[in-house]
């Protein structure tokens, strides 16, 4: 088990070394176009060669590349060219409004994919069964931003009840709660089909195992078959999926916070992308996959915590 | 893949290769929702093929005055307008059927070129193993580490169209601006796309690698090389077929996506995520502008989806 998690942790690094130095290659191995960027497309030759000077950009590109990894685990991203702020405060405040957005629609996602997914699975062919997979993959086919169209046109044009943005320009409070609906409702839509499923097929593949069968064979009643001893295998490959897909989730949270022009990590990243911010752009790539990468992590270790067959191996 | 199965189609007795892939089309019918599916991938396709047919105004013509008009409208010179016209008084229904062309082409366009990436990476993987599996896998996990979104703004900001290599590409080799934005969008999209497919590949070929036949070709003595594409890919390419589907949904997914973040195919030329984009600033005089495209793109993603569904069940049953 410690083996396992110290392996995992090994890769981890390794894989944030590489991104690491495959951002710095793409967006500071050309040193003149990065003073260009920060500068802005009409400062002088000379106001670039000095800014080149005065932030240590003559050492040789090893060194620059470890004196920005260094600065970067401790937090230290420079400074955004967008704002004039540092890009860790930016980061901060964004990062806890996506936060809140996605825990949000993983919350109810999961609830809503795993009563679904065990719906259908237990009684596989079911015309209940055929029903909920044809729901998931009508919504899994609509992407975020078509959904959103829709659904603007629904709750906001026609019956005029929702807000179409949802900018928070009083900060997250309670009062504004209502701009949080549309966002939520677009990414539940967008994602719960792809968990139904895979909570589906978990649960049909446990109910044809030999230990429910035996279960219903020796005379316990049906619900306590399903929810003892089905259920709680069922449960173990949904789960450690569902917090694999943290990843997928956050590119559609990025799309959504566009559209939608929530304040959030997403927005602040396709901002800098169109601005060409190098620094945020950087930070926020970095803090995505390591997202990723952690949850992967944590998916791997729940999955042996939870897999008695593999803890106990 | 496909110049694969017509090699094989040579030798007499594999023969019936090309016909049982019709016919596991033919199956299809058994299955509504492929039917549903195909219909859907099919109306698109033939309007991709045939919009210059069609009786439509040109996609293109800006008319004056004639701006955010609803659905089944006629201007002043008595044009109709069955859908209504955008902000820039263009015919809303030729551009949204002309825009299925663009979308289709770039989107199978990059779809081939990201499976025939990924296919190479994973069945290297998947036959050579040792030293190529761990570096193949390692560098797909680097990609795969990346949201999808955060992974296309990386590249297209470092190496887009506005880069130096963009406008390398546009200036000193002369390409149209069109073809720029397409190729390095192509490339973003295999950058993210191949290695999931190397993936699925790879296990695929773990397991057919222990199969006799392909003992059999080693002890022939045939290279690995022909192994690897002749013995192991059209073997295949079950899986791969309904994989493919629903990777190009994603795939247009992606590229109306890029449109819609102003990071696409530049314009005039129409395309879906663009057009929503900009009927977005409008409010809601721009509503019947957006939710057009967003219609369209939605059919066409489900059709695809509800055809490899439909095709996965039928593999299933046999």
């Amino acid at each position: 088990m410690l083996q396992l998690a110290g392996k995992r942790l090994v890769q981890m690094a390794l894989i944030m070394a590489t991104v690491s130095l495959l951002l710095f290659l793409a967006f500071e191995a050309d040193k003149y176009s990065l003073a260009g960027k920060v500068l802005g497309q009409y400062s002088s030759q000379d106001q670039r060669l000095l800014w080149l000077e005065q932030n240590g950009y003559n050492a040789p590109f090893v060194q620059r590349y470890f004196t920005w990894i260094f600065n970067a685990a401790r937090g230290d991203f420079g400074e955004s060219v967008q704002f004039a702020t540092p890009v860790s405060k930016l980061l901060k405040t964004h990062l806890l409004n996506t936060a809140v957005l996605g825990g949000l629609v993983f919350a109810i996602t999961v609830s809503i994919a795993l009563v679904l997914g065990v719906l259908s699975g237990i009684a596989e062919g079911s015309p209940r069964d055929r029903s909920i997979t044809v729901l998931s993959v009508i919504t899994t086919s609509v992407p975020e931003f078509a959904s959103a169209t829709i659904l603007v046109a629904i709750f906001v044009f026609w019956l005029d009840i929702l807000p179409g943005t949802s900018p928070f320009s009083n900060g997250l409070v309670w009062a504004d709660a209502n701009q949080l609906v549309l966002p939520v409702m677009v990414l539940v839509i967008y994602n719960f089909g792809y968990y139904t499923r895979m909570t589906r097929a978990s649960m049909a593949e446990v109910m044809t195992s030999q230990y429910v069968r035996t279960a219903i064979l020796k005379g316990l009643p049906y619900k306590r078959v399903i929810m003892r001893h089905a259920l709680r295998n069922a449960l173990i490959a949904p789960f450690t999926v569902m917090i694999l897909q943290l990843n997928y989730l956050l590119s559609g949270v990025i799309v959504t916070e566009v559209f939608f022009s929530y304040k959030g990590f997403g927005k602040l990243l396709y901002e800098a992308a169109l601005y060409g911010d190098i620094f945020v752009i950087e930070a926020c790539a970095m803090v995505a996959v390591f997202i990723a990468v952690f949850s992967q992590f944590v998916s791997d270790i729940g999955y042996t915590l939870l897999n008695p067959r593999i803890r106990f191996s | 893949m496909t110049d694969t199965t017509a090699e094989q189609t040579n030798t007499p007795e594999s023969s019936s290769g090309m016909q049982r892939f019709f016919k596991s089309f033919g199956l299809l019918r058994e299955s509504w929702v492929g039917m549903i599916g195909l219909f859907l991938v099919l109306f698109w396709v033939s309007i991709a093929i045939f919009v210059d047919l069609l009786p439509l105004q040109d996609p293109l013509a800006q008319t004056r005055g004639v701006i955010n008009f609803p659905m089944l409208s006629e201007d002043k010179h008595g044009v109709m307008h069955w859908m209504g016209t955008d902000d820039r008084g263009r015919d809303l229904l030729a551009r949204l059927l002309h825009g299925s062309r663009v979308v289709l082409f770039w989107s199978t366009l990059a779809t081939i070129v990201a499976y025939t990436v990924g296919m190479i990476m994973g069945v290297t993987a998947g036959y050579r193993g040792g030293w190529w599996d761990e570096i193949i896998s390692f560098f797909g996990n680097v990609l795969l580490s990346f949201p999808q979104i955060v992974l296309l703004l990386v590249i297209l900001t470092a190496f887009g169209p506005n880069s130096n290599i963009g406008i390398w590409m546009n200036s000193t080799l002369g390409l149209d601006k069109t073809i720029v934005s397409g190729a390095l969008i192509i490339v973003a999209i295999t950058f993210s796309t191949a290695p999931q497919v190397a993936r699925i590949v790879r296990g695929i070929v773990l397991d057919l690698k222990t199969r006799d036949y392909i003992a059999a070709a080693e002890v022939r003595g045939e290279g690995p090389l022909w192994i690897m594409l002749v013995e192991l890919l059209p073997n295949a390419r079950g899986p791969l077929i309904v994989d493919a589907c629903l990777r190009l949904g994603y795939v247009i997914i992606t590229i109306a996506l890029l449109g819609f973040l102003s990071l696409g195919l530049p314009p005039p030329d129409p395309d879906w995520g663009k057009m929503i984009s900009d009927g977005r600033q409008w409010g809601y005089n721009g509503l019947n502008m957006m939710l057009w495209p967003a219609l369209a793109i939605s059919s066409l993603v489900l059709g695809l989806n509800l055809l490899a569904d439909g095709l996965r069940e039928i593999s299933l049953r046999d």
